[in-house]
């Protein structure tokens, strides 16, 4: 009998080593064609900088960035799974084990007491997003989300006579006040409807997705493309000292929206646009869907 | 654009020389400060040895990742922190404690141009994220200061370097800051942008 609860646990440990120290190809990849179109000399360098500290973070198995984020889970798992309930506290030990074994940074600070908790949790973290699929496996990914960019991320409630170039001006809006601080080139998720914490859920999931994929739906993913194309065109730069490159990837999700409103979700994430995603057999055979492992 | 190589404790008169664009390796000591350590700093009295890190040196906005290596803590990724959440105390910082350079990312605000103008300082640049290649300068921990108190990333980290750099100086001790260039140049794309919409 394989124990299946050890398995995901330890897994859940190597995807937090997986995520804060190696970047998934998509993201190195996007890095190194930003790099190679970027006209700026000073943007040149910094590009260079980042694509040397990701690969030296690789290399020595050390943190990408001393930010390692707080954690969050994206939990599916599979009606015919095994586990279910006991998958909380599983990713929890793991995220208190992986904090002591990676190390990661502890980033967890109770609100009230101003307390760091010591070991990346407390009330509601680390926190999980559940879907229950048809199936015997579970898939898991990891969110490790740094503060820096976190902090720029914003919820717009606009007119809905606005419409998409509102939308679209809200992104806009939202680069230019931030300018470098949340580490550009950025990848930027917007959630368009739904309520608004919808928008900001399909925000942050949207941007889990491969830098190098293509939304399903033409539309959006000509939207996704002039938002890119606009975005680049601000001049922000990589660290927001001026270039070509202010963003890797923009990736939207929508959500119907009520007839009145129109909540415009905008996620914020840094170029260590770090995740880990693994798919785990009821049988324990374990996938791993962004990493060579 | 000039490269220079400074050594704590540095002068007002090396720092006056120093202008944005200009590249600076630094040597010496160290010391980490974010939110929290800014405030102790300006509510408290400070240890003396601490004051003395302090006084013509360099303070960095940095929580770093601690590994204990045979009983020490050891930093493995050191990156910078985003200093703008500094900027409502970093003009009385550097004029209680007469630091000199500054380095964060992102940058800072007026009230910080004016410290660096007023006191002699700059504001030195890391790129941010680059945690991995931080630590290559970092040779040894010399002291913690609060560890318990505050917590790994807001703890005082004093930490001897050996040229630490390359990092940009993006604001001068004469009013010069790249983030303000920056800014002004991507407020105009944005305003044609949102024409063209």
């Amino acid at each position: 009998m394989v124990n299946l609860e050890k398995i995901i646990e330890d897994t859940a440990v190597k995807m937090l080593q997986l995520a804060v120290t190696e970047l998934p190809p998509d993201v190195m990849n996007a890095l190194k064609k930003a790099r190679e179109r970027e006209t700026n000399e000073r943007a040149k360098k910094i590009l260079d900088t980042l694509i040397t500290n990701a690969e030296i973070a690789k290399e020595r198995r050390v943190p990408i960035c001393q930010d390692t984020g707080l954690i969050i889970w994206y939990v599916k798992v599979g009606e015919d799974f095994p586990i279910k309930s006991k998958l909380y506290e599983i990713l929890k030990n793991a995220t208190i084990r992986a904090t002591k074994e990676v190390p990661l940074r502890p980033n967890a600070v109770d609100p009230i007491t101003e307390k760091n908790t010591g070991n990346n949790t407390g009330p509601h973290v680390p926190y999980i997003n559940w879907e229950i699929v048809p199936g015997n496996e579970l898939h898991l990914t990891v969110l490790p989300k740094g503060g820096g960019s976190e902090y720029w991320c914003r919820l717009y409630m606009i007119k809905p006579i606005e419409g998409l170039n509102g939308a679209i001006k809200c992104v806009l809006q939202t680069l230019k006040e931030a300018m470098g601080k949340p580490c550009p080139p950025l990848v930027i998720g917007v959630g368009i409807g739904g309520g608004a914490d919808i928008a900001l859920k399909l925000a942050k999931k949207a941007i889990l997705r491969p830098l190098d994929d293509m939304h399903p739906n033409p539309k959006v993913a000509e939207l996704e493309q002039r938002v890119l194309n606009l975005a680049n065109k601000l001049g922000i730069g990589p660290m927001g000292l001026g270039g070509d490159t202010t963003c890797l990837g923009v990736k939207v999700e929508v959500a119907a929206r009520h007839v009145a409103t129109y909540p415009v979700g905008i996620v914020i994430q840094c170029w260590a646009a770090r995740r880990c995603s693994v798919i785990i057999n009821k049988d324990g055979s374990v996938r791993y869907l962004t990493h060579k492992v | 654009m000039a490269e220079y190589k400074l050594k704590t404790p540095i002068s007002e008169e090396e720092i006056r020389k120093l202008r944005v664009g200009d590249i600076i390796y630094i040597s010496g000591i160290i010391v980490s400060a974010r939110d929290k350590a800014h405030m102790k700093a300006l509510k408290e009295d400070l240890p003396e040895e601490l004051k003395k890190y302090l006084k013509d040196g360099v303070v960095y906005h940095v929580g770093p990742v601690v590994k204990k290596i045979n009983d020490k803590l050891i930093p493995i990724s050191a990156g910078p922190t985003t200093s703008i959440r500094m900027e409502p105390v970093e003009h009385e910082f550097i004029k209680r404690f007469k630091v000199r350079v500054v380095v964060g990312k992102g940058g800072m605000g007026d009230k910080t141009l004016s410290a660096l103008k007023e006191f002699g300082a700059v504001y030195a640049h890391w790129p941010g994220g680059c945690g991995a290649l931080a630590v290559n300068a970092i040779k040894n921990v010399k002291k913690v200061f609060f560890l318990e108190e505050l917590g790994v990333p807001d703890a005082f980290w004093v930490l001897e370097v050996e040229n630490f750099g390359p990092l940009l100086i993006t604001m001068d001790s004469h009013g010069g800051s790249i983030h303000k260039e920056v800014s002004e140049k991507v407020e105009r794309n944005f305003q044609q942008i949102l024409e063209q919409l």
